[in-house]
């Protein structure tokens, strides 16, 4: 059974310009275990895919499930967490205390609490900074916290929006093959939107080329990059040639207008 | 840290000398008819041909009575230093002679005066606070209550605090309640305004995050609204303050009342005791300095307390 499957998916905004389709005839299954990618332009719908599968955006046709159920359900059974651009991290709590806001939101004992967020700091490779504030961590510490936060409560599927977008390339590399690493350690399924095409290429196991007016799905390439990835790996010929291929997808897309 | 203590002092210095420059005309028609009346030749004569002159024109003819427009018992205008006497004489002075609490000093009524302040204050902080959390959950409150919030502002107080008065008065509530009441009609608004808005600061990326964890209205009022809303709610504390201080005094005025900051502003216009007038006045804004600043002091202890650097 897929863990995502959208099938004749379709969203369609009501604006005071018209109608605008933000997401038209998509169909795609995720596996489980799979790192998904989803590349295109702005207004391509990548985003809207993505919100979509966590309910935080319905759509007006077609189907979605998340582990066989609604993405309503698959939230109150805690199946996902959510990673976004910026860190959200509230100021007034420590890192820590960060970490554990969905967990008391969905009631976790205290010793529990503390167990997971010890566990999930050393994930993402932030032991003892559990008692800072935010203010106190750069950019791209606050956002490997943000990462830690959604991974406290266990949830199997991991969708993160554009989480390094606002970062630099060298803390971007970075925290890339840290992701790696921690996917490759909790087996968890990735949807991952972004639009740098090495990002894509270098995560993904399988990469979903969107384009925009109306927001579809124009290529899903396969990776046959191996799960082992280090950062040279993207000077070899192999991944020149999904790259390639990507931005084919991407300059079609932009064609069709 | 020197240079703008410095600074400060040379602004405060230019406020007490334009002060002090403006007590001359102000007072000098008196001064004027008084030392004419003790055999001084003043130019023009008779207080006939001085009446519709100028006031600086007839400073600037008699520089030798401008010391005269200085001292006087009830000058129009009193000087910095007259007031400052007159402070002095009614609290510290009083409290040296053990008698801190009489009639006659500024303490007793300024404490009269901030008794109901800070019952009113709490009742509108409290008051203002539940009607912003209405505003913000409701769409229904949104629309009705907000705009009978805005209208009770554009009524002048001075209008309404009589009525307010003599109908509690009416139904056997006297005392500090009625002054506390306009205090706190005039210090809710400030606390809904900036409590609404702070309610309402988290962006939809963090509300967004919160309905991915399926949390509830009140799970999110309590983890994130509140918590963001402090900043707001403490500038509009500051302003609520204040507005609290006004509203007991001008719930003092217009029963006649026999104590508090109003009713020796009260006394002092009906007597002309321009001085005292000026020293009740001059302990409100003292009074208001030290509410709000104690205000600012629990926003930086409650802030820090929260890791935000303020």
């Amino acid at each position: 059974m897929p863990v995502i499957e959208a099938r004749n998916l379709e969203l369609t905004f009501q604006t005071n310009d018209g109608p605008v389709h933000a997401l038209k005839d998509v169909n795609l299954s995720i596996e489980k275990g799979d790192f998904v990618s989803f590349i295109g332009p702005s207004g391509c719908g990548k985003t809207t895919f993505l919100r979509c599968m966590a309910a935080l955006e319905h759509p007006t046709g077609g189907e979605i499930t998340v582990n066989g159920v609604s993405p309503e359900q698959a939230r109150q059974a805690r199946a996902y967490g959510y990673v976004f651009q910026a860190a959200g991290l509230y100021p007034w709590r420590t890192i820590a205390g960060n970490i554990k806001l969905p967990l008391e939101i969905m009631g976790f004992s205290k010793e529990e609490q503390e167990k997971r967020v010890k566990d999930v700091l050393q994930l993402v490779d932030l032991e003892g900074f559990g008692g800072k504030y935010p203010w106190q961590l750069s950019g791209g510490m606050q956002q490997r916290a943000s990462i830690a936060r959604a991974l406290g409560f266990d949830a199997d599927i991991l969708l993160m929006d554009e989480p390094f977008g606002a970062l630099d390339e060298i803390v971007r590399d970075h925290l890339n093959e840290q992701l790696l690493a921690l996917w490759a350690r909790t087996e968890k399924t990735i949807g991952f939107v972004t639009h740098s095409i090495p990002e894509a290429v270098y995560l993904s196991t399988r990469i979903v080329v969107m384009s925009p007016r109306p927001g579809r799905i124009t290529d899903v390439i396969e990776s046959p990059l191996p799960k082992e990835r280090p950062l040279e790996i993207r000077d070899t010929p192999e991944f020149i040639e999904i790259a390639h291929r990507v931005r084919e997808g991407l300059r079609a897309g932009h064609l069709d207008e | 840290m020197m240079r703008t203590f410095w600074a400060v002092l040379v602004v405060v210095a230019a406020i007490v000398l334009f002060w002090y420059a403006a007590a001359v005309p102000m007072n000098i028609k008196t001064a004027l008819t008084q030392a004419e009346r003790e055999g001084a030749v003043i130019s023009p004569e008779g207080a006939a041909a001085r009446r519709d002159m100028s006031a600086i024109a007839l400073s600037l003819a008699n520089p030798a009575q401008w010391g005269d427009t200085l001292v006087q018992d009830k000058p129009r205008l009193p000087t910095p230093d007259q007031v400052a006497v007159e402070l002095w004489q009614t609290s510290g002075a009083m409290v040296l002679k053990g008698r801190a609490f009489s009639k006659r000093s500024l303490l007793f009524h300024g404490w009269v005066t901030l008794s109901a302040t800070l019952l009113g204050f709490g009742i509108g902080t409290v008051l203002g606070i539940l009607l912003a959390v209405g505003i913000v959950h409701s769409r229904v409150m949104d629309m009705s209550v907000m705009p009978w919030a805005i209208v009770s502002q554009t009524i002048p107080i001075i209008a309404l605090a009589p009525m307010i008065i003599v109908v509690l008065y009416s139904v056997g509530v006297q005392g500090i309640i009625p002054k506390a009441i306009i205090s706190a009609y005039l210090s809710f608004f400030p606390v809904v305004v900036g409590m609404v808005k702070g309610l309402r600061s988290p962006d939809s990326m963090q509300l967004d995050l919160l309905r991915t964890y399926n949390a509830s209205t009140s799970q999110g009022f309590w983890k994130l609204r509140l918590p963001s809303s402090l900043p707001y709610l403490f500038a509009s504390l500051k302003v609520a303050i204040a507005a609290s201080l006004v509203g007991a005094i001008v719930g003092e005025l217009p029963t006649g009342a026999v104590s508090g900051l109003g009713a020796r502003l009260l006394a002092g216009s009906y007597y002309g005791q321009t001085i005292q007038i000026w020293s009740a006045l001059f302990a409100a804004a003292i009074l208001a300095a030290l509410l709000v600043g104690i205000l600012g002091m629990i926003e930086r202890l409650l802030l820090r307390r929260m890791g935000v650097v303020a």
